[in-house]
């Protein structure tokens, strides 16, 4: 993979509490998530995985070592820069989908947008885009108690895809969708890395971890180990071509 | 896998030799599982010796075609409408090699079932990969390899809860040996050695050392 690097994580620790009561969620990770690329992070529960998300999204800040995105080193910027940064560069898709119940469908994705300064009808044709995308055109004026969880999740789905993200974070976000839908969603994931995106899937579905390039196992707030594919899909694709 | 059935049912849909029999089970299935050419010929012998098929003439180039006949047609449906015994299941090898590591001292269990977990999420990335580029249309071949989808995950789920009870058995035991004082060598490894044990649960603490536990890797 030679992509040019969007996320990194440097001797990243995150510990909570204090005294008899911490608990050391992460203990010295190091991570790198390149243009192209998309990394699944698979562990049993209480693992890290969701806090290794939040301090790669900038939602958390680390103990110690150091979060990068593009360059950035998040710990030297000012909380609006901060804010700026998860809204151009992140998109977020996590277990609750972090609707806002009083915008519409279409609101709730154009609002980032708007919010970078975007005009409502520009930020409203590019959400009609991405809901499009996720199969929630006809969908884009409900409020989100009138949808059901799997079309909530695609909305946040969409949500996190619109613009020029180039870091997409996401904690098991086919969580309320059948298997058809959320493979759907995994196809988008993956389309959106190939075409230059970095993201990154917490799952506990291998299904799921492998849409990823790579998968990392964590343990106990330490990267384990990783795996990658055999390289065997050709054999299955090609047979053999032996003809009389 | 039945050859016997997988050419009956090509032929079900006309006459054909065997290169073209080799040919279309493969794209029907994916090419998940490649046929020998030999075994298509041998197979056909057998299926024409037991009436289920029959020669039907050569073309210019000598190939020799085959039709199926009523019996094979039964044959054929009796064959899908007979459900599978897993008789020969691929990890029952797998299961056994984990129920004997168990019962050898010094066998690191866990590692081995990350080991055998890495590699079956391996060739679910391949499957995967297959999957991706596969036209939906292609509807036969992808079942074939959505089984081959589904099968790897089911083992990737028996390998976590393999690994969830080796873990569970390990703590238990040190903790029986811990609360026994006249166990030689029960301080050391146990539950009451770590220095801030007070949880029982959650893994996110302060590690213990357990015969589990490894050094993490930079990536």
């Amino acid at each position: 993979m030679s992509g040019k690097t969007i996320l990194e994580l440097r001797g990243v620790t995150r510990t909570h509490g204090k005294g008899a009561a911490e608990v050391h969620a992460l203990r010295g990770v190091d991570l790198v998530v390149r243009a192209g690329e998309l990394v699944a992070v698979m562990g049993p529960s209480g693992s890290g995985k969701s806090t290794l998300l939040s301090l790669a999204g900038g939602l958390d800040s680390p103990s110690g070592g150091e979060v990068v995105i593009e360059g950035t080193t998040l710990a030297s910027q000012s909380k609006a820069q901060l804010a700026a940064i998860r809204r151009r560069s992140v998109g977020y898709v996590f277990q609750d989908y972090n609707l806002i119940p009083a915008l519409t469908a279409a609101e709730n994705v154009s609002l980032p947008q708007e919010l970078d300064g975007l005009s409502a009808r520009k930020a409203r044709v590019a959400a009609l885009a991405a809901l499009a995308e996720v199969g929630l055109r006809a969908e884009a004026d409900r409020f989100p108690d009138e949808m059901s969880g799997g079309q909530q999740q695609r909305v946040a789905i969409a949500r996190a895809l619109i613009g020029e993200r180039r870091l997409i974070l996401t904690d098991e976000p086919t969580g309320a969708l059948d298997t058809e839908t959320g493979e759907a969603v995994l196809r988008l994931l993956r389309r959106r890395c190939d075409e230059g995106a970095a993201g990154v899937l917490v799952t506990h579905e291998s299904r799921h971890a492998a849409w990823a390039d790579r998968i990392v196992f964590i343990r106990d707030g330490l990267v384990l180990d990783e795996s990658a594919p055999l390289q065997h899909a050709e054999d299955l694709l090609v047979g053999d071509e032996a003809q009389p | 896998m039945s050859v016997k059935h997988s050419l009956l049912a090509v032929l079900a849909d006309g006459e054909r030799y065997g290169y073209q029999l080799r040919a279309e089970f493969e794209e029907r299935t994916g090419a998940t599982w490649p046929l020998n050419i030999g075994q298509v010929y041998t197979t056909l012998n057998r299926l024409e010796r037991d009436g289920l098929v029959e020669p039907a003439g050569q073309d210019a180039a000598n190939h020799v075609f085959y039709r199926i006949t009523d019996a094979g047609r039964d044959e054929l449906f009796s064959w899908f409408a007979r459900p599978v015994t897993r008789a020969e299941r691929p990890r029952d090898e797998l299961a056994v090699k984990l129920a004997l590591a168990v019962t050898v001292g010094g066998v690191d269990v866990a590692a081995i079932v990350h080991a055998q977990r890495k590699h079956a999420l391996a060739a679910l990335q391949d499957y995967t990969r297959v999957k991706a580029r596969l036209d939906p249309a292609e509807l036969a071949a992808s079942l074939v390899l959505e089984s081959m989808i589904f099968q790897s995950e089911a083992e990737i789920r028996w390998l976590d809860h393999v690994e969830a009870r080796v873990l569970r058995h390990a703590r238990e035991s040190q903790t029986t040996r811990v609360e026994r004082p006249a166990d030689p060598g029960s301080a050391k490894g146990g539950r009451g050695a770590a220095p801030t044990d007070g949880d029982t649960d959650t893994a996110t603490r302060t590690p213990r050392t357990t015969a589990t536990a490894r050094k993490g890797k930079t990536i």
